[in-house]
Formats: structure tokens, sequence, C-alpha cells
């Protein structure tokens, strides 16, 4: 843990957001998580992102498990709503915070042992009824809180820092999400947030639950030679499927995008966005060839936003909740009283 | 973009900034680290060995270091150096046992120093440890120069000078009081083995104007200091005009104020940002209530039955960049005394303009810039005898070069051969999150001096108006130092590029970009530069995507949290120290580094 906390001195021509807020005032406390976590550079793009996106601090609620990525809630966004739960609780506990107070941005923080353990049944409900919010998991594939087991993430072969390798398949929370309808799925790298900043953009900017798988190495016990989650091992085998940048909502803008090289379409502010084609073989609206896409590149670690699907309901949409938050309900209408109660108890004998 | 060559110790002494505008490159952190932790002695000490007089440039020093300090572009305020130097002046103990011992056998070369100011003590300082024979020609009965006769004895009290002149002279210089030297031939026929000349500027300017010959209380602003400081004059009318807006101007004003004025203008051509005054000297003349009139241009002087009753002005109206003006009319303003503080010339009548001693067409004597020395070989120039005023802390740099030079010159060297600056750095790390400096950024306001109220320090010429920061004003002023030379130090090949560094910097001064063009590089970086004289660091290429880690020096506060969040330890804080090449000492000062 450092000695000292982060200065409050910020560089004097630091921008302000649409809400008059810098950078910096979206940070969190000191991280006493190892030095040089992916964590800690996760962290650092989600405030870069809420930033980005003029979010209001009180509007937003954090929540997490159990694990060193549980921790993380705690690094951003001081004036925000936090709960941490029980140990691969939290989507439960989103769901009950998010079914009271659809008004909130919800983001959890979760790692590969909090969703892919013990909390797995959880992660994959929460994701079938597309509950609103941004779910990032810290995916370093080891236990690094308990001294660095394997994790469910681990690759067969991946090595442990004393040497021996993992025998069982890992679970892959982007085919998870594919396979059980998830309709966010994207992968990312802690250490890249030129990439990561956008997606989680996107994700917090999605209809319903938007699932981040992203590669965090832990310095500490999965950073060595023969890991398959480590800085290097990671760096060399990204591939970027899809290319991601977040547009915000305007009128539209119509452009050719060539077949092949850069298109530069000016945007709405004035600045250039510069389109590529996405691999022919890739189509970010199709679930069946995403998954077939992932299956045909088992060595590589694929990237970008994977499969987006905006036109499922979600949570609230499918339940009919009103447009106004259950919690700013006044009491009587929340609660018709034992009267109406005993009326609908009536209707079903 | 190349690799920065952090090896050249130009690079890091450029990001301590104050040590880099300071002429004599005083090692200022590490002497406010040094007071900080009460070792006032060495702190001093430390100041003597590039600036020879902390005490008297801790109270008259311009400060080229605080425009500098890096703290100033962070929160408008500069760290109070030159009060802080003035703390370890006050607090040190008997500096005797810690000065270089004189050799008692000389090395049997004879050097003549010409007046007994700063310059010329400077050479004396570095010489005599050497073993030479110095003996310098002061025209007063007292030495110090202009130190003692320009600068009033309120701001720079008598007991300090003559301590630390001393301290030089006890070193075993001779010195001849009363000793004008009129004929520099005279001198070279005495064959000294060097000469140098260090007389200053010491004539002030006149301003011909209708009627300044018609009376006697007009007055040439560096000579009437100096019959102040030698007690000659002991009175001034109560309505004084003192003409021009330096910092001489400001003395006289001020010295005026404690003879006896009490209505005292200080006349200025041009508007308030173009004075050549500094603006602590503007503010403390300003409280002891002298008037400062801009746009004002002399224009004649009132003679009555040969009496100066006033002075006549021009009003001037100036353009935005204050270069063209024009004439909106004039005034007549009453006086009983002006004093003429307009500037001041090198005047060299007393050296024969056939000893090969070359003068150009302004009669200024021919100097090389690097040696010092002149067109004759063994005579050499420095302070303000050299090209002009500048001040104390050129005079002293101008001490130290000289002194090289003649050491050189009298050990058949070429002059032109100059030692090298070396450095040392060494980390800071003593454990986990451990560092042997306070890393910590310290919020606290610049503190302000105390000043001897205004009813008693008019009561006494000499009573010192500053009093000194108190201890508490100490303590607070050290902690707002960034300590600038414990530098960022990084070794690329360790770095693994998992951003913590870049995440946790406060001023956001690191980025990690592919490689490109400097200029380029600069617009990429995660704040702007916002000050493109401040250097760029780019490592080599980083060993997993081949991108450059960039740190802008500019706002940097030195607190190490990139060094505390790196795994790796790519990042290190390690403590520069400039090693200053003096007379005598080896040729390359380079230490090893530990």
């Amino acid at each position: 843990m450092p000695s000292i906390v982060k200065p409050a001195i910020a560089h004097p021509s630091l921008a302000r957001n649409e809400i008059g807020l810098t950078v910096r005032d979206y940070e969190g406390a000191m991280s006493t998580l190892c030095a040089g976590c992916g964590h800690d550079s996760i962290t650092a793009a989600i405030v870069r992102a809420l930033f980005e996106l003029s979010l209001p601090p009180h509007q937003i609620a954090k929540l997490s498990g159990i694990g060193c990525s549980s921790k993380t809630p705690t690094y951003f966004v001081n004036g925000a709503h936090g709960f941490n739960s029980a140990h691969g609780r939290m989507p439960p506990i989103a769901t009950g915070a998010s079914a009271a107070n659809r008004a909130l941005t919800y983001i959890g923080i979760s790692g590969d042992g909090d969703s892919l353990s013990i909390g797995m049944g959880h992660l994959c409900h929460a994701m079938r009824r597309n509950l609103k919010m941004l779910y990032v998991i810290e995916n370093n594939g080891v236990y690094g809180l308990t001294k660095g087991q394997f994790s469910a993430s681990s690759d067969v072969g991946s090595k442990s820092k004393k040497g021996e390798a993992n025998t069982m398949s890992p679970i892959d929370p982007v085919l998870l999400g594919l396979s059980i309808g998830a309709t966010f799925v994207a992968r990312a790298f802690s250490g890249d947030k030129e990439q990561l900043v956008p997606i989680l953009k996107a994700a917090l900017s999605h209809r319903g639950f938007a699932l981040v798988d992203v590669i965090s190495p832990c310095v500490t016990f999965n950073d060595h030679v023969g890991s398959t989650k480590s800085y290097k091992s990671t760096r060399e085998r990204l591939m970027a499927a899809t290319e991601s940048d977040f547009v915000p909502h305007a009128s539209e803008i119509l452009a050719d995008i060539a077949p092949v090289g850069v298109t530069n379409v000016m945007m709405h502010d004035g600045s250039v966005l510069r389109f590529t084609r996405l691999p022919k073989d890739y189509d970010v609206t199709d679930r069946e060839k995403a998954f077939a896409y992932l299956k045909a590149h088992p060595n590589e670690v694929v990237t970008g936003v994977l499969f987006t699907d905006e036109s499922v309901i979600d949570m609230h949409e499918a339940n009919h909740t009103p447009d106004v938050p259950l919690v700013s309900l006044p009491y009587e209408v929340l609660c018709p009283g034992s009267a109406q109660l005993a009326e609908l108890m009536e209707e079903f004998r | 973009m190349n690799p920065t060559d952090t090896g050249n110790p130009d690079y890091f002494h450029k990001v301590v900034d104050c040590q880099w505008a300071c002429p004599a490159h005083t090692n200022v952190p590490e002497y406010i680290r040094l007071i900080a932790q009460g070792r006032y002695t060495d702190a001093y000490m430390l100041n003597r060995e590039s600036n020879v007089f902390p005490g008297i440039l801790g109270r008259t020093c311009d400060r080229p270091c605080e425009p500098a300090c890096r703290r100033g572009r962070l929160d408008g305020k500069p760290v109070a150096i030159c009060r802080l130097k003035r703390v370890a002046a006050d607090l040190k103990d008997d500096i005797t046992d810690l000065l270089p011992p004189i050799p008692v056998t000389k090395n049997g070369k004879r050097i003549a120093l010409i007046g007994a100011g700063p310059a010329s003590l400077t050479v004396a300082n570095d010489l005599m440890p050497l073993g030479y024979a110095v003996t310098i020609f002061e025209k007063s009965p007292i030495p110090g120069g202009l130190m003692r006769t320009n600068i009033p004895s309120f701001r720079l009290p008598e007991k300090v000078l003559n301590g630390e002149i001393d301290s030089i002279l006890n070193m075993g210089a001779e010195i001849r009081y009363d000793s004008p030297v009129e004929s520099m031939g005279a001198l070279l026929a005495q064959s000294f083995d060097a000469v140098f000349v260090g007389s200053g500027a010491p004539r002030g300017k006149d301003l011909e104007l209708p009627g300044r010959a018609d009376s006697d209380r007009i007055h040439i602003g560096i000579d009437w200091l100096g019959s102040v400081a030698f007690a000659h004059t002991d009175k001034i009318g109560e309505r004084v005009l003192i003409i021009g807006v330096g910092n001489t101007a400001m003395d006289c004003c001020r010295s005026s104020r404690r003879l006896g004025g009490k209505d005292i203008k200080v006349m200025a051509r041009r508007p308030r940002a173009y004075f050549k005054a500094s603006p602590w000297e503007l503010d403390d003349a300003e409280e002891e209530g002298v008037e400062i009139v801009i746009n004002h241009a002399p224009k004649r002087f009132i003679i009555e039955d040969g009496k100066l009753t006033g002075m006549e002005f021009e009003q001037l109206e100036w353009d935005e960049s204050a270069s063209k003006s024009k004439v909106t009319g004039t005034v007549i303003l009453p006086c009983d005394d002006v004093i003429l503080a307009i500037g001041q010339d090198n005047a060299f009548p007393w050296i024969e303009r056939d000893l090969g001693i070359e003068f150009d067409k302004w009669e200024m004597p021919a100097v090389n810039k690097v040696t010092f020395e002149s067109s004759r070989a063994g005579v050499f120039f420095g302070g303000d005898a050299a090209w002009g005023p500048k001040n104390i802390i050129w005079a002293v740099e101008h001490g130290h070069q000289a002194a090289i030079s003649i050491h050189n010159y009298c050990q058949s060297e070429a002059t032109s051969t100059r030692p090298v600056f070396g450095k040392n750095l060494i980390s800071q790390k003593m454990g986990m999150s451990e560092w042997s400096y306070h890393n910590d950024y310290n919020p606290a306001h610049r503190q302000k001096m105390q000043h001897v109220d205004l009813v008693k320090r008019f009561e006494e010429l000499d009573i010192e108006v500053e009093l000194g920061f108190s201890a508490e004003q100490t303590a607070r002023e050290v902690q707002r130092c960034l300590n600038c030379d414990v530098q960022t130090d990084f070794t690329a090949v360790k770095c693994i590029e998992c951003d913590a560094c870049i995440d946790i910097c406060p001023l956001s001064c690191l980025t990690i970009a592919p490689d490109a063009p400097e200029e380029v590089l600069r617009k990429r970086l995660s704040a702007p530069a916002i000050h493109p004289d401040q250097a760029l660091y780019a490592s080599l290429p980083l060993p997993q995507t081949g991108r450059l880690m960039l740190k802008d020096e500019d706002l940097c506060v030195h607190c190490g949290l990139c060094a505390e969040r790196c795994p790796t330890a790519a990042w290190d804080m390690q403590k520069f120290e400039l090693v200053i090449p003096y007379a005598g000492q080896p040729q390359n000062g380079l230490v090893a580094a530990v």
C-alpha cells in the first residue's frame, strides 16, 4: 500500500465534463491491491468512462462480492452508493436494488472466482433476466486473495507460480454469456485502455445486462512464464475481433465505409472517426457466428464488443414496472393496503 | 523521438528548475531538506559552496530561482527559497572549522584582485585554499564594494556583511584599503602572476536636462547611497523625487524615508509591468508610504533663485506593448531633492589603452564569455566590471569561473579547458513504500515575511526591516518544496506496461505511446503539455510492445507514487546531485554512483 494518499493537487488544464467535474472527481480511495495489479487499470478505465459519460456520482451504485476484484469498487467514485455483498451474491443484490430504484446506474465488479465458481448460478440468472447493469469480470485466472490456486477460468496447460500445469478445462465467461442469452458480451484487456474505455462506455449505455470480461493479470501469482494470463502472454495473443468506439446519441451521419483501408467520417463535434471494416467473417449482431468465431480462435485472446442485441427487453420492461423508480412512489401507491390485498387474494380462490 | 539521455547531467539538472536558474547552481532542494532537519550549519555550508555569501544573498538576492520554481507553476507562489537561505545563515553555528584549510606553504603564485566586492572575494575564496597569495586593492576604507555602499543597512545589516567577508579575508588575503588602482600599467609592472578586475560598475548615470548643473540637491543614486552608508549624508529634504524605478531607486526612496523624507515619489516613464525593480522591493517601498508614479518622463529641473523647487515632467500615454508613447501634457511636481537612479555604467579611466586590453566602442572591455579573460593574457574581468550591472549572485558565479581560469593560467593549462559538471544519482528507497525524503504534497501557502512595525523601523537607519521567518513559518515553508532533485528514474527493460504509474500519477505526467516525433508526442500526452520549454522524457522502446514511456517533467510533484505502484521497480526515485567543479578540483567531477 502506498505511503501517502494521492495528492489532491491536479493538472491545471484538466478537462471538465458536461456536469462540470474533472476525471479526478471520479476517483476513490487509494488501492490496497498489489502494485501493478490489472484491476487498478480497470478501475482507472471505469473512472475515465464514467467521467466521459458525465454520469453524476450520486446516481451510480457499485456492487461487488468477495475477492481482490471485489475490493475495487472502493477505488472509484467516492461519491457513489456501494454494496459489498457475500461471495458470489452480488447479482441478486443488484437485482433487488435495481427493482427498487431503476434510476441508478448499476456497476457490478466481480472476478473469475466470484462469478464462475461460487456465484455462477446468480450470474446466469442475472443475464437471463437482462438486468440493466454493467457487469465486469476482472479475470486473472487465479485465486489471488488465497495465494495463487487455479480458478475456473485457468486455461488447460497454464502453469502455476510453482510450475504445475492446470488440467481442468476452463469456463469462458464470454461463451457462457453467448450461450445463455446475454444481450451484450465483450472482452478486453486491462493493459489496453484505448479499447477498454469505449467498451465500458458502450456497456454502460446498453439497454440490458452488459457482460465485460477483462483479462486482468495478477502480478503476484499469475504473471510468470508459462501463465496464459500474464501481461506478456495476453499481449502476444491479443486479437481484436471488432474495433470499438462509443458514439453518443446524436443525429444520424451516413457514410460508405470502403471495403479495405480506413474511411474518415466527420462527427458532430468536428472530430474525425476512422472506420475500418470488420473482419469479413465477423458480425457483432449474430450470436451463432460470434460463438463460432471464438471457437475458431482458441489460442488467441479475442477482444472487442463481440455480441450485442439491443432488441431484447430488460427486467423492468418484462415486469411492466412503472417508469418512476419504486422508491420514489408514495407509500400508498406502492402498498395499496390490506383491503386491496384481500381483493387480489379473492381472485385466486 | 530519440530516447532521453539521462546520463548527461544537464537533463536532471534542468528538472531542478531553481538550481538550473541559479547562476551559481546552488543545490536548493538539498539545503531546504537540511533546514527541515534543523541542520542549519550544514545547510549554510552547502549554500556557501556555490554562492559564497548565503547570509547576504538570503536578504538581497535577485532570486532568479523563485520565478523558475516548479511550485509556482502549481499553486501560483514559488517556495520562499531566498528567505529559507537566510534562516540557515541566521541559525548556523560557528563555521570556522568547516572552512577549507589554507596551506601554510604557498604555491608561489601572486594574484592581484581589483576591488573588494563579491566577484573579487569569490576569486579569493576559491584560490586561497589552493595556496595562492592574493592581494586585494580596495579604494574604500572597508571591504564589500557595492554590497556595502549600495544596499542600505536596513536591508543588509553590517554584522552579516562583515561576517561573510571576514570569513574570506581571514583565509589570509592581503587587502590594501584606500588604495584605488590609478594605473593598470603600474599594477602590471608589479609582476603579479594574474590580475582580476572586479571593480564593479561604479558610475551612476546622469541626466542632462536644463537646470541639472544649477543645484547641489540633485544626487546620483549610487553615490548618494554610498555617502549614506559612510555616514557622510544623514538628512534629506521632506519632498524627494526619485527618477527611475529599478532596485537602486527602491533603496534610494526607502533610505530617504529614514533621513527625513516625508513626501517621496518614485517617477517611472513606463507602466508598472515594465519596471526593473523586483516586485517584492516595490511592495516594501509602497508599504513605507512611497508613492510610485507611472508614465512620467523628466523634462527639466526647476531652479528658482538658485534653489531647486521642483521638476517638470511630460505625461505619457503608451501603446499596448509600451514601446511607443505620446505626450499628453506636462506637470510640475515640487521637491527639495532629486535622486537619479537610472542605471550605472562601467568606467575604466585607469586602464591605459596601450596595454593590450581591448575595449569596444562603448568603452567596455572585450571579455571572453567563458574564460572571463581579457584580450591580454593573465588579465581577467568579472562581476559588473565585465559586462555591466547584474547582481551579486552573477558576480559570485563570475568569480568562480574566473578562479578556474586563473588557476589554469597559473598552472600553464589553457584557460579554455573547462572542467565539466558531474552527477550522482542515488536511490532513495528505504523499503516497501518507504523513502528517505518527505514525499507527500503539502498544500501550505507561501509564508509571508513579517516586518518591523512602521513606526519603529524608522527610528534608526540600520534597523533591519525583515524579521526573518519564525520557527513555525520555516517549518511550513520547507514542506512546500517539491524535492525536484529526487528524480523519477526509469529503466525501460523492467517495464511490463501494467499502466499502474500512469493511473496513479496525480498530475497526469505519464503516458505510454507509440514512437513518433516529439512534437507529435507532445500532443498525445495524458494531460496537455502547457510549458513546451519543459523537458519531455522518452524511454527506450518498452520490451512488450515497443511503445515509449513518456514523462512531461513540467508539473511532477516528485511524490514517488509511480515508483511505489511499480511492480518491477522500473521507476525509482533517485536523488540527483550536481557535482559542480571549482578551481583546482579534479577536471571531471564524476563520483561513482551507488
